[in-house]
């Protein structure tokens, strides 16, 4: 208590923050398991190489002009008959090299992946922390809502609303918008997990001192539910994000493979794989098997990160 | 008479990531039968790590690193698992704290015990049935023939507690281990647990450590004592003669910071054991206080009529709905710059009285007028809600964990537009250098904190908007005994300096004996009487009254350093 106490300069106080970061306890569990390390370098080097894709893709997909249809169903790693030219893993039937159309394929994966469950995550946490702090006949609404979405498959409730916005849609704004449709679809398929979750937790820190000791000074409902109470119920979140998001890669693949989802010309990961399957036993095997691979390494090791940080931020199993 | 339970340098510890952990740092201590041996200290004193280890049911990763348990001359420490599991329940058993988790809820009373019988003593079924029916009757459970078939749910806290010693006795044990056995219970109900734990000692000759922090259980129940401070044994002996005549210094601080039940203090003396006491400042803070002009004749609150219900079964007819009434027309004035108590066993609704004044509960009936003016109705409350505030029973849970400490005391004064920018910054730094933790606390979060700093906190918190009125909801019950004595310090001089009035809500009557001015006895609800501290203390009224002061604990025999002086001046 005696002690002379110093501010630390703004860069000191950034350095002590990554270095308490790095002491921390997820840092040690992180250190300390080496599938989390591995599936976090994989996650890295993916969303890096498509982060990247315009860089260091050989080929442009989108780009019809650097496209030779003569290169069509060049195996991988051997050159091709005509042309001579060689790919590493190969082309497809209009002589798009596979390895970039994987890596802008991963783009459209990820940019609906994470939108999605940005989408879902907001919109969750949002109603659960209202249901679980106002109670009553809101959160009744709320929850049987919730209950009665949780009956139908996600995929199904995707569907619907991916139908229903194609409806709507002028025929010759569907392709620039699908993206849109297919992030709201999976977005709103997502958010009941994160609704139950936070609402739950809402009850526990609702009952909790220090939100009785906002209560009291006259704090706003609103303002006790964002300042207050959403802090402290984030970390279950976080975990569920990080799954929701494997899941959400998944069932954009999953739409895309189904012919509903991503278009021939911004193909995602899944799109690839639809494309692929035509090929599948006239031995072009490579056109769907890369960009299987790589849905998977993305979707596993997403998951498996996932699992780890529900571990290591969970108390009870540590 | 040869010890039944022999500890010797009993050394446990927890290795942890950065440093191993000594939880229990050569400890030694001897039970015989029939003794009840009292073992006391604060938390984190490693008390509750010697029951788990003589149980060997200490959690991972905590091991024994060295001395041994003798338990009738045979070593019983080091063993493997297995072997631990058939002396443990047949030659030592455990009473928890908590009886609402220690018996399983989804089997009768009778297959629980029977089946306890059975695993340790060959006996048959029908043999077992009938010890398990004579043990109910023991433990003073009327009617065990009906009550053997019921399940724990149907028993009150009391009697379950009552239903856990009989089932700690099922395997006739030399020694019983009871952590914290009255904790969980209102004190009529532990002083009745107490003696009853007495009185099987005594009768079957069973050794029992009875771990404790509460210094009225161990002067009323214990033969002997050992005092714990920080995993090591500092004092042990006749429980007479470490109470009334302590060596070691850490034990005469703590005795000196029990409260006493029979004389009112001017202040707990605080005997610096470690220097772990920090001064509170209240000079600065009385000089730049703003002090409300006002009648003092007139009472600040006038309280008629209080009512509040919990509905307890929904229905969409009004007329099926089911209520619990939980204060039931409660009339009191408070008046100025008093402390008021309200003391009363748990679900009397002391504090949901309390909580009907701060506003967090609506009223269902009668009025609230603070200075005469009404705040039960609608209508903004913002003013009044500057003029109270309140310092709350759990320092675990009334701090924000993801706040820091500054943004936790500065808000209240943010929120009700009082100040702002430096000269907040500024009011914050000066209250937590005024309760005694300095202004760089603020830039910590709350996990670093203990108990008592954090009550100094939330007093922090409070003093913030500068109120008139402040509501202490057991502000100490969940703080050890020495710590209390800092913070219930701490209320006082805030209360005679700053002219606070305050609310001061408690079971604890020792306590409330030394804070209040006035004391309100509430009953299921009902007031039962209201009157003086000292009048209601040296001659009750109401039988109820006169039953709750006849359970405080007998703390004659206490040494009296540190208060002799107070008590002649």
């Amino acid at each position: 208590m005696t002690s002379v106490y110093t501010a630390p300069d703004r860069f000191n106080q950034m350095a002590l923050r990554i270095r308490a970061m790095w002491q921390g306890d997820l840092a040690w569990a992180f250190r300390h398991s080496p599938v989390a390390m591995v599936s976090f370098v994989v996650v890295v080097l993916l969303v890096s190489g498509a982060l990247l894709a315009p860089l260091i893709a050989p080929h442009d997909p989108f780009d019809p002009a650097t496209l030779n249809l003569m290169n069509g169903f060049t195996a991988p790693g051997t050159p091709n008959a005509f042309t001579g030219e060689s790919f590493w893993l190969g082309t497809d039937d209009q002589g798009r090299d596979v390895f970039s159309t994987i890596l802008f394929g991963m783009r459209i994966s990820l940019l609906v992946g994470f939108a999605a469950v940005l989408l879902g995550m907001v919109i969750g946490v949002t109603l659960g922390l209202i249901a679980g702090y106002r109670g009553g006949w809101t959160e009744t609404i709320i929850m049987r809502v919730a209950d009665v979405q949780l009956t139908f498959p996600a995929i199904l409730v995707a569907m619907l609303i991916f139908g229903i916005a194609k409806g709507f849609t002028p025929v010759e704004y569907r392709d620039q918008i699908a993206i849109w449709v297919l992030i709201l679809a999976i977005g709103l398929s997502d958010w009941v997990q994160f609704a139950r979750v936070v609402r739950g937790a809402t009850l526990v820190e609702t009952k909790k001192e220090y939100v009785q000791a906002a209560q009291l000074i006259g704090r706003s409902g609103t303002a006790i539910m964002i300042r207050h109470i959403l802090p402290n119920v984030l970390s279950p979140v976080l975990v569920i994000a990080t799954i929701s998001l494997a899941l959400a890669i998944i069932a954009e693949a999953t739409l895309s493979f189904l012919g509903v989802g991503a278009p021939p010309t911004q193909p995602s990961l899944g799109t690839l794989i639809r494309i692929g399957q035509g090929f599948l036993f006239s031995g072009e095997w490579w056109i769907l098997f890369f960009p299987a691979c790589t849905l998977l390494a993305l979707a596993l090791s997403v998951n498996l990160l996932g699992d780890w940080l529900r571990d290591a931020l969970n108390p009870k199993l540590r | 008479m040869s010890a039944i339970l022999d500890i010797a340098d009993l050394t446990v510890e927890f290795p942890t990531r950065r440093e191993i952990f000594v939880a229990v740092d050569g400890a030694s201590l001897t039970v015989e039968p029939g003794e009840i041996h009292g073992l006391v200290g604060e938390s984190g004193a490693g008390k509750s790590t010697i029951g788990a280890a003589v149980m060997a049911l200490l959690e991972r990763p905590g091991r024994i690193a060295g001395g041994t348990i003798r338990l009738k001359n045979r070593i019983i420490s080091g063993r493997d698992r297995a072997e631990m599991r058939s002396l443990r329940g047949s030659e030592i058993s455990m009473i928890f704290q908590d009886p609402l988790t220690s018996l399983n809820p989804l089997f009768t009373i009778r297959e629980q015990l029977t089946e306890t019988i059975t695993t340790h003593l060959s006996v048959t079924d029908a043999e077992a049935h009938e010890r398990a029916h004579d043990l109910l009757a023991r433990v003073g459970i009327p009617e065990p023939d009906i009550r053997l078939d019921q399940y724990p749910h149907q028993f009150s806290g009391g009697m379950r507690q009552r239903v856990v010693i009989a089932l700690a006795l099922c395997s006739e044990p030399d020694v019983i281990i009871a952590d914290e056995p009255t904790t969980a219970l209102d004190v009529s109900i532990q002083a009745q647990i107490l003696d009853l734990i007495r009185e099987l000692a005594n009768e079957r000759q069973v050794g029992v450590i009875l771990i404790t922090h509460d210094m009225g259980v161990i002067a009323d129940t214990t033969d002997r004592v050992t005092v714990m401070y920080q995993g090591k044994v500092v004092e042990t002996g006749a429980t007479r003669l470490v109470l009334g005549k302590p060596n070691h210094p850490y034990t005469k601080s703590l005795i000196a910071a029990v409260p006493r039940p029979n004389v009112k203090l001017h202040r707990f003396p605080l005997l610096s054991y470690d220097g772990r006491a920090t001064e509170f400042r209240i000079d600065d803070l009385a000089r730049n206080w703003n002090k409300a002009d006002t009648d003092s004749a007139k009472p600040l609150f006038e309280i008629s009529g209080l009512t509040k219900r919990f509905l307890q079964k929904r229905s969409f007819i009004p007329s099926r709905r089911q209520y619990l009434v939980a204060v039931n027309n409660v009339s009191f004035d408070i008046r100025q710059g008093e402390v008021f108590g309200i003391v009363g066993e748990s679900g009397s609704g002391k504090s949901t009285v309390a909580r009907m004044i701060a506003g967090l509960y609506r009223a269902d009936g009668g009025t609230i007028l603070y200075g005469g003016q009404p705040v039960t109705g609608s209508g903004s409350l913002a003013w009044y809600r500057r003029q109270i505030q309140m310092i709350f029973q759990d320092p675990y849970s009334s701090l924000n964990p993801r706040m820091r400490v500054d943004a936790i005391v500065a808000e209240p004064a943010l929120h009700h537009r009082l100040l702002s920018g430096k000269a907040l910054r500024h009011r914050v730094d000066e209250l937590l250098e005024h309760v005694g933790l300095g202004a760089a606390a603020g830039l910590k979060y709350p996990h670093e904190f203990s108990g008592g700093q954090r009550q100094r906190i939330s007093i922090a918190r409070a003093l913030a908007t500068q109120p008139r009125f402040l509501i202490c909801d057991e502000p100490t019950s969940a703080l050890d005994v020495s710590i209390q004595a800092q913070i219930l310090n701490i209320l006082k001089d805030l209360q005679e300096h700053l002219s606070l009035t305050m609310l001061f809500i408690s079971h604890d009557l020792p306590v409330v004996r030394q804070m209040c001015d006035r004391v309100a006895v509430m009953q299921n609800g009902r007031l039962v009487e209201v009157r003086d501290a000292e009048a209601l203390f040296a001659s009750p009224r109401e039988a109820y009254t006169r039953s709750l002061l006849k359970l405080m604990p007998r703390l004659d025999g206490l040494a009296t350093e540190g208060i002799q002086d107070q008590v002649e001046a």
